[in-house]
Parts: structure tokens; sequence; C-alpha cells
């Protein structure tokens, strides 16, 4: 081992030999045949490991290059953005909205099969006794012809009560909504929204009629602040949505509009 | 009728450039309109041909005892009854779709008919620029270059060419024959191109130079054959948002810095900065436009034999620009998102000559009729909105759109205007009454681009839904 850089040392004092750099030039030319030379010399399993060996070093070569033409190049892979804007709108924060795409003929078509393809397709049957509270009237409380609906309804605005005698069905107050949180599925934005009415209680004709809104109803709500636009170039008004929770258990109405 | 009334007046015909013809004469209070327009014919040794008359700046629609203000009336005064000519042509208004052809991937930002006519373009964000055939109304080529969104296209005065730039400031030159590109594609932007304005065809038939506007705040002119920039027009600090090439070799640009710049075309040396906007310029709209996009074609007397000498074009391309010019010089008119538009002359003076209120959201579009009397502009309150081209007085609102409006186009006869909106609708204005003539649903989503063909026989209109729809009567 040497105990000082005397080489270096030495380099810096005198400079190194005058056809230093010839020499090297040389050497480094004469490599490749020697290499091959030793290539072709070699036999058995000593050729074996050198011929792999030589081939790694290849491959790592050509890697480098590679990687270094990589980097001198100006890649220019920039993706084509969707949704291309005209100029005029290129400088302006237009709100991502999505499809106006009106779908008021598919929607008509729909409704002439009769079917509804729906988020929620299967809900359960709400059972008579479970919506309806019996109420006992009379003065020895043995008429039970009054019902109190337990569920949450929508009730319009231009309601009013029947005297007492003839409310077969009374809809309490509390349980009255009138606005709901509806989402948009394409643009994943929820707005509350007022509603307009019930559209299909899938239970039971006589619930769509009262209003009842449970799991599955499908309400009409009132998008008009939405700015969607039919093909006609007309505003839509209202839309129909399809509730996704159970309002009666959770103080509210989600629900998904349908397009 | 009333005793007191005369039932003659004196009146003079006057043109509304301000010459007189024939003597003051004798015409009874109830003259129709179509008797006007005999006596009209027969002053100015015409026949058949169509006018308007105006008494005070109140039209005569039906006989002249009704546009005149009776209780005002000075039988001892002479009336002057204004007449305009109106064009020999007349426009039919589109009515319906005649094919929606899908081929474009993504929206279609741009369409353009060529000069004549005769050839449809349009470019869009699946950066092609694609060649439709006319008459079996069909794909003709797709030309792919561009690396990002095709967002202006252009075609040469002569029709030869049409250039087309993207958002990443490539600027190409393509054959409409062929579909092939023409020479090199121009590089030299920095950031997406804004607006492409040809030399007009009177100062140079060989239709070679080019200029182009760019977000970066550069306006460059290009030699289109060898690919190479001839100037750079620097001086505006913000984003150019286009780009105008009038009929005396002046350059106009609008720019988001709240002014617009006129240069001299041939060495690139600013003029003059008009100033008064309070916010982005965003549009710009000369009183030759239309005569400067057709160049050297007619749309109704071009319709058969061509001429392809060079000189004789360029002779009738000069006389049709100096019958539009023959009132003044160009006006120019420009649009900003501070509301409102001012009118300049702009090879004059620096002072603008009118400045037109009355919109409440920015102006985004507006355009000169073909007959320069009428400018229409287009904005996000939803309306359209008329003003009087020579003086920029307010006309009227055209209301019916639900949303923003983002183009309008005139037909060719001046009679008709077209507009296209966020509300997926194009709707047809008559200038006659100033109403919605027809309401042409039918794209299923936002409508972009919109242009009626020089000669009146087609609309293509390309926006959001990818397809392009063409509309004839």
């Amino acid at each position: 081992m040497p105990q000082n850089e005397y080489i270096e040392r030495h380099q810096k004092l005198y400079g190194r030999r005058l056809d230093y750099e010839e020499r090297k030039r040389k050497r480094e030319a004469r490599e490749p045949h020697k290499r091959a030379e030793k290539a072709r010399k070699l036999r058995g399993i000593k050729a074996k490991i050198y011929n792999k060996e030589r081939r790694n070093e290849k491959i790592q070569m050509k890697k480098k290059i590679k990687a270094h033409e990589e980097k001198n190049v100006k890649q220019n892979t920039e993706k084509v953005a969707e949704g291309a804007l005209p100029v005029y709108l290129l400088d302006r924060d237009v709100q991502s909205r999505a499809k106006v795409l009106s779908n008021m003929i598919k929607q008509k078509r729909k409704e002439k099969a009769g079917k509804w393809d729906v988020p929620i397709p299967k809900v359960r049957a709400q059972a008579d006794a479970e919506v309806f509270k019996v109420l006992k009237s009379g003065k020895s409380k043995r008429k039970a012809w009054k019902r109190m609906v337990t569920k949450v309804t929508y009730v319009g605005e231009n309601f009013t009560r029947k005297p007492p005698k003839f409310e077969r069905f009374i809809r309490p107050m509390a349980l009255r909504f009138k606005k709901a949180h509806v989402t948009h599925p394409e643009l994943k934005a929820t707005f509350c929204l007022p509603i307009i009415g019930v559209k299909k209680n899938p239970s039971s004709q006589m619930y769509t009629s009262l209003g009842v809104i449970t799991k599955g109803t499908v309400i009409e709500v009132n998008i008009s602040e939405l700015g969607l636009v039919t093909q006609a170039g007309k505003v839509v008004w209202g839309k129909y949505a399809q509730v996704t929770n159970n309002p009666e258990n959770d103080g509210c109405i989600n629900a998904v509009l349908l397009v | 009728m009333d005793p007191d009334l005369p039932n003659f007046v004196q009146a003079k015909f006057k043109s509304d450039t301000g010459e007189e013809i024939g003597n003051s004469l004798d015409l009874p209070l109830n003259v129709t309109k179509d008797q006007l327009q005999l006596i009209c014919n027969a002053l100015l040794q015409e026949d058949d041909k169509q006018f308007l008359f105006f008494v005070k700046d109140v039209e005569i629609s039906s006989s002249l005892k009704e546009a005149l203000d009776l209780s005002k009336l000075n039988s001892e005064e002479v009336i002057e009854i204004i007449y305009q000519q109106q064009a020999v042509f007349r426009v039919r208004p589109v009515t319906r779709c005649t094919s929606s052809i899908p081929g474009h991937a993504e929206a279609v930002i741009s369409t353009s008919f060529s000069p004549s006519g005769r050839e449809l373009a349009s470019g869009s964000g699946d950066t092609t620029v694609r060649f439709w055939d006319l008459h079996t109304q069909t794909p003709l080529h797709v030309c792919k270059g561009h690396s990002n969104w095709v967002l202006c296209i252009s075609w040469a005065p002569d029709g030869s060419k049409l250039a087309s730039a993207c958002k990443q400031g490539r600027i190409m030159i393509w054959d409409p024959k062929t579909g092939n590109q023409i020479g090199k594609t121009m590089i030299g932007h920095k950031q997406w191109v804004t607006a492409l304005a040809w030399e007009p065809y009177h100062i140079n038939p060989e239709c070679r130079k080019l200029a182009s506007s760019s977000k970066d705040g550069d306006v460059r002119i290009w030699d289109t054959v060898t690919g190479l920039t001839i100037l750079s027009l620097t001086g505006h600090s913000k984003a150019v948002t286009s780009v105008k090439w009038g009929g005396t070799g002046l350059i106009y640009t609008s720019s988001q810095d709240r002014t617009v710049k006129v240069w001299r075309a041939d060495d690139g040396i600013l003029c003059r900065t008009l100033e008064g906007h309070a916010h982005w310029v965003n549009t710009l709209a000369l009183s030759t436009d239309y005569v400067l996009r057709t160049g050297p074609f007619h749309p109704v007397t071009d319709q058969n034999g061509l001429i392809t000498d060079k000189m004789a074009l360029q002779q009738r391309a000069r006389e049709r620009y100096d019958a539009v010019c023959s009132q003044g010089s160009e006006r120019l008119i420009s649009g900003s998102d501070d509301f409102t538009l001012f009118l300049w002359l702009p090879e004059k003076e620096k002072r603008p000559l009118a400045r037109m209120t009355g919109h409440q959201q920015l102006v985004n579009d507006v355009k000169f009729s073909p007959d320069t009397r009428i400018i229409a502009s287009a904005s996000f309150d939803k309306s359209v909105k008329l003003w009087e081209g020579v003086t920029g007085k307010f006309i009227t609102t055209l209301r019916g759109h639900v949303q923003a409006v983002y183009m309008v186009a005139w037909s060719a006869d001046s009679r008709l205007l077209l507009s296209s909106s966020a509300d997926s609708t194009l709707k047809v204005w008559s200038m006659k009454t100033k109403k919605l003539e027809l309401d042409l649903p039918g794209h299923a989503d936002e409508v972009y681009a919109v242009d009626w063909s020089p000669d009146g026989a087609y609309v293509a209109s390309g926006g959001k839904d990818k397809v392009l729809k063409l509309w004839q009567h």
C-alpha cells in the first residue's frame, strides 16, 4: 500500500510524459483488438464465462447510450387534452359541466315502455302496516278508520287539510319535506333542489298519490338552477330522481338524478 | 282623411351616402313602397333594383303616410327620402339540417367555407383538419399533422390553400385538392395561435403572406412558401386575441392589454394605438371583411366561367373593394370584456367614432354585414345586438337564446343573420322584421363554430357534440 499520493504529487510537480496522451489513445484504440483476440483464444468454460460477461457489459452500454439519447431529445409527448375549446373560451374558466345531451327523447321512449332503468332497480316493498299507523277515534276509541303516515312525505304547496271527520290519512308536519339532495351522476356534484312531486312510489299506487317518499321512490325535482338545456334550446325545468336512502331514518332525502 | 292635411308633399330622393338624385317632386301622401321603388328605379335609370326607404330614420314599410309624423308635418318643407339599395340577389334562409356528418373525434372548433363557397374545411380538438365534399356532403380529406387542438383555420383569398394553426403554435398550409401539406410547418409562436389573416387578394394575388396572432403577445407575418417569419410585430404586452389584414395594407390587432394596434404590413411599423377599452379586447371586425374574404369571387356572377388570369382577378377584387369602400375608409369595430364596443376609423384617427354600450356581459363576437350597414354583436348575456354600421347607433336587441351566444354569421345579401349559442341551437334572424325567423335545433351540445357560405347556399356548424352539420334551404 502506498503511504502517500506520491504519483499524483509527482505529476503535479513534473507533469506527465510528453507522449502520455498519444500512448493512452493508442492503448485505448488497441483495446477492442485485444479483447477480440482474447475471446477468440478462450476455450471451454472460460470462454462461456467471458462471453456471458461481455454480453452483459454490452447490454448495459446500449442501455446507457439509449438513456443519453433520450435525455438529449426534447420530448414532445404532451398529451392532447380532451374537451377541446375554441379560442375565445381558452382564457376563460369554463366550469366543467357534464354533457347537456338532453335525453328527453330517450327518456320518453323509456316511459312508454313502462320500464325504468334506475340506479336502484329492486326496492323492498313497504307493507301498509309499516307505513300507516292506525289511529283510534270515537268516544270510546272503537273506531279505527284513521291512518297516520309514518314515512316522509311530500305535500304540495296548495294543500289544505280536510276537516278531521273526513281526513282519513294524516301526514304529519314533522315528516314533510320540500327539498332533496340530488346528485348528478356525471358531474359528481350534489345540489339541494326543491321537489316538484312524487312521480312513483314502487310499493303502491296509493303511496304515490299520498306523496310518500321511501327508498327507491322516483321524485321530480326542479333543476332549473343547473342550467341544463334541451336539444331545442329550452332550459330543462323538471327532471326525475330516485331516492337512495331511507329518509325516515336519516332526516334528509338523498337522490340520484336520472339522466 | 283629415281635411287639414295636404294630399301632396314635396320630396326628393337621396342615397345613403348623401347623393341626391333628380329634383324634388310632388308625391301623394299615400304613395306606397312599391311605387317609390318604381320611381327610384326610373330616376336611377335602372330596372328591378330593390330599395329600402327611410324618412327621418324611420323605415317606410307600407306607405309614406305611416312613416311620417303627421302632427309635425310641414307641407312647405321638402322631405328627404333616403334610399338604400339592397342586394340584387336573395339568400334563402336555411331551414333544415341536410346532413350531420360524424368524423371528428373531438369537438369541432372552427369551420370555414372557401372564398368561392364550393369547399368546406373544419378544425377540431382531435388534431385534424378535415375537408368536406359539399355536393355529396361526405368527408373528403383528413389532414393529420398537428399535435394539438386545431384552433383556427383560414382560407387563402384565392381558395387554393388553407392555413391551420394549433394550440402548440404551429401553423400548417394544406392543399384542398389533395389534402396534403404544402411547404414546411411554420414554427415560431411560443404559445397557441389565436387568429390567422391572409394578405388581401387585391394587394397581392400570389397569396403568400399570412399574419398570425398568438397568446404569447406576438403577431408574425409569414411567407408561406418558404415557411419563414418575415416580420414579427411585438408591442402588445399581453395575449393578442385577433388579427385582421385591412385592404389598404394595414394590420389591425386586438389584445388583452386593452388596446387595438394598427401596423403597417410592409415594414411592420406601429402606426397607431387605439385605446379606450377598459378590459380585454376580444374581437375585431372590419367593414370590408366580406369583400376581403371573398376576394375576386362574387357570389352570384362567378358561379360559372372561371377566369384564371391573375391580373384580371386582381382588378376585379380591387373594384369590389373600392365599391364597398367608396363611402369612406375602412371602419373597424372592437368588442371587449368591458361589455362595450368601439367603432374606429383606424386609417385616420386615434379617437373612436362611437362607443356602443348596452351589453350586460362580455362581447364575444362582432361582425359587419356584407353591405356594411349593420353591425351584429354576440354577447354572453344571451342576446345579439344590432347597431348601425356608419354611426354605431343602437338599433335593436335580438333575444331568444337561453345561454351565451358564441358566434354570429351574416348571409351574403345582409338580409339574414345567424347566431350560434351554448344552448345548442342556431337561430336565424330576419333583418327586415328584426325578429326571429327560424330556430334550428339539432346539435346535442354547445355550438362553437358557424359559417355561412359566401354564396349563401349552405351553413356549416360544429360544436361540442363532435358532428359537423350542414344546413340548407
